[in-house]
């Protein structure tokens, strides 16, 4: 029983890496992408990776008191948790992580965990723009929240089931099985909260560079930082490899894993790099308008079949 | 380099009720890592130059063509950072009068050890044509230690890249130790800063 402990406890360490390296390297070709775009030639892939261990090995780290420190500590486990409890690779041991103990449920709880730890964390920076940002950031979260939950029960409704290793399992067997069919409205409106959730334009509010600066982050330097970006690789791939098993049809293998959720992202950013921003007022009156319709009408027509 | 000891600043020009809400240590060297360790790291921090994109005179104005597609420094691992926190590299862009000057300090003071500065223009480095003004330093290294000059008035943004690729070779060969020059000299550069700015009105280090 020990030695299982140990060796699921492995599988899990070698998991996450595999994630954390994925997860920056495509931030980096992304980066890369979108400053293509724009007519840039753009950063070097590697340069999450340089920055990261550049932030590491600051030599002075300031700190403003004890929840400081937590915040981005708060934001990581946020990040490990969502990871930790999808089934990244369907049938795959390795990559199974702890997907037994949890379901989807605990999945949406830990997305927003990181954002609450982060929120208190940010505010005891006292930086004014931190406690702008938190103030959009929470705003946003609670509306984008609201077509999210919608199409996650569509979907529960239509697998009847809260596991997310069983819904992969109802996919399989063809595309046309992939709920990105089966049950297109949900798709949709969990596709536009991906956009939310991603901070991706034309609701990139929170962090907008060019109004304050950074956003909630702006207060934290070196490890802190480094600690938050770290979060950024891996809480961005357990967020597509979440959509890419709801929606998606899973992955057999390591390598679909990644095609699919680059895919997925790939998508975004090309809504991403298309569109101006929304205020906070009109990002929230979008979420709770189109795609909250689009779930609920995706809900009734589950409950009805 | 030996580190010193925990040494407390007065504050005296902060108001008595004012004095708690501000650190009062003084700034301290920090010594290298090993020899082999601290190369690879040089080698991380001069391929990720993240600089505070304040403009602080007349030759910021050729800094916001770096980011834009023609000149593009993103290729070189150059980026704006908005936050003194996170930022690695201050600009000083071109002429500091008295008053940017202190906020100059203020942000350069925030930074985090290691942290280089770079200085535009002429007016930085020998007063150029405000050189006889009542209000506009002459000198920006008396007051905060400068790695790289980069001349002109005002240098174009090619002049600015050279200038940033000059301080990686500084940071790779290991000179680019300023955060901690200005740590040893602080009383040096504390009272060439007090003698000039005479509404000193903020603690005597903004950590």
């Amino acid at each position: 029983m020990t030695t299982q402990i140990f060796i699921k406890i492995g599988y899990a360490c070698i998991s996450i890496a595999v994630m954390v390296a994925y997860g920056l390297l495509t931030g980096g070709v992304m980066a890369r992408i979108r400053a293509r775009v724009y007519g840039r030639y753009g950063a070097p892939v590697w340069q999450p990776f340089l920055d990261i261990f550049k932030n590491l090995n600051k030599r002075t780290a300031i700190s403003h008191g004890m929840m400081f420190y937590l915040g981005p500590i708060f934001r990581f486990a946020g990040g490990l948790g969502t990871y930790l409890f999808i089934p990244a690779v369907f049938g795959s041991v390795l990559f199974a992580n702890f997907s037994g103990a949890g379901d989807i449920f605990l999945v949406m709880y830990f997305i927003f965990f990181g954002q609450l730890g982060m929120a208190l964390g940010a505010g005891e920076g006292g930086h004014p723009y931190s406690g702008i940002a938190i103030a959009r950031g929470l705003a946003q979260m609670s509306a984008f929240e609201v077509p999210f939950a919608l199409a996650v029960i569509s979907i529960v409704v239509q697998y009847d089931t809260f596991s997310i290793t069983e819904i992969v399992a109802a996919q399989q067997g063809g595309i046309l099985h992939w709920t990105m069919f089966t049950n297109p409205l949900a798709t949709i409106a969990a596709f536009i909260a991906l956009l939310g959730m991603n901070m991706q334009s034309p609701f990139d509010i929170v962090i907008a560079p060019q109004e304050i600066p950074i956003g909630p982050p702006t207060e934290f330097p070196s490890q802190f930082l480094s600690m938050l970006q770290t979060n950024r690789g891996l809480f961005l791939v357990a967020k597509l490899i979440l959509f890419m098993n709801l929606f998606y049809g899973g992955a057999t293998s390591v390598w679909i894993l990644f095609l699919k959720t680059f895919i997925i992202y790939l998508a975004n950013l090309f809504i991403g790099v298309s569109f101006p921003r929304y205020r906070i007022e009109q990002a929230i009156k979008f979420f709770l308008k189109y795609p909250t319709i689009i779930g609920i009408i995706a809900i009734i027509l589950m409950a009805m079949k | 380099m030996k580190e010193k000891k925990y040494d407390i600043l007065p504050n005296s020009e902060l108001k008595a009720e004012d004095r708690d809400l501000f650190c009062d240590a003084r700034p301290v060297p920090v010594s290298k890592l090993n020899k082999y360790m601290e190369k690879l790291v040089n080698w991380a921090r001069a391929n990720s130059l993240w600089f505070l994109a304040f403009g602080t005179g007349c030759g910021a104005v050729e800094v916001r063509p770096l980011m834009t597609a023609r000149f593009d420094a993103y290729r070189y691992g150059i980026a704006g950072r908005p936050t003194p926190r996170q930022s690695g590299i201050i600009l000083i862009g071109g002429y500091a009068s008295v008053k940017t000057l202190k906020r100059i300090i203020r942000s350069y003071e925030q930074m985090q050890n290691p942290k280089f500065v770079i200085s535009l223009c002429s007016c930085s480095i020998n007063g150029g044509m405000y050189f006889d003004s009542y209000n506009t330093i002459n000198q920006i290294d008396k007051y905060i230690p400068v790695d790289v000059y980069i001349t002109g008035c005002m240098p174009r943004p090619e002049a600015i890249i050279a200038g940033f690729n000059k301080l990686k070779d500084r940071i790779k060969a290991g000179n680019a130790e300023g955060a901690n020059k200005y740590a040893e000299n602080f009383d040096y550069y504390k009272a060439n800063q007090k003698k000039i700015i005479k509404d000193w009105n903020m603690p005597d280090y903004n950590w």
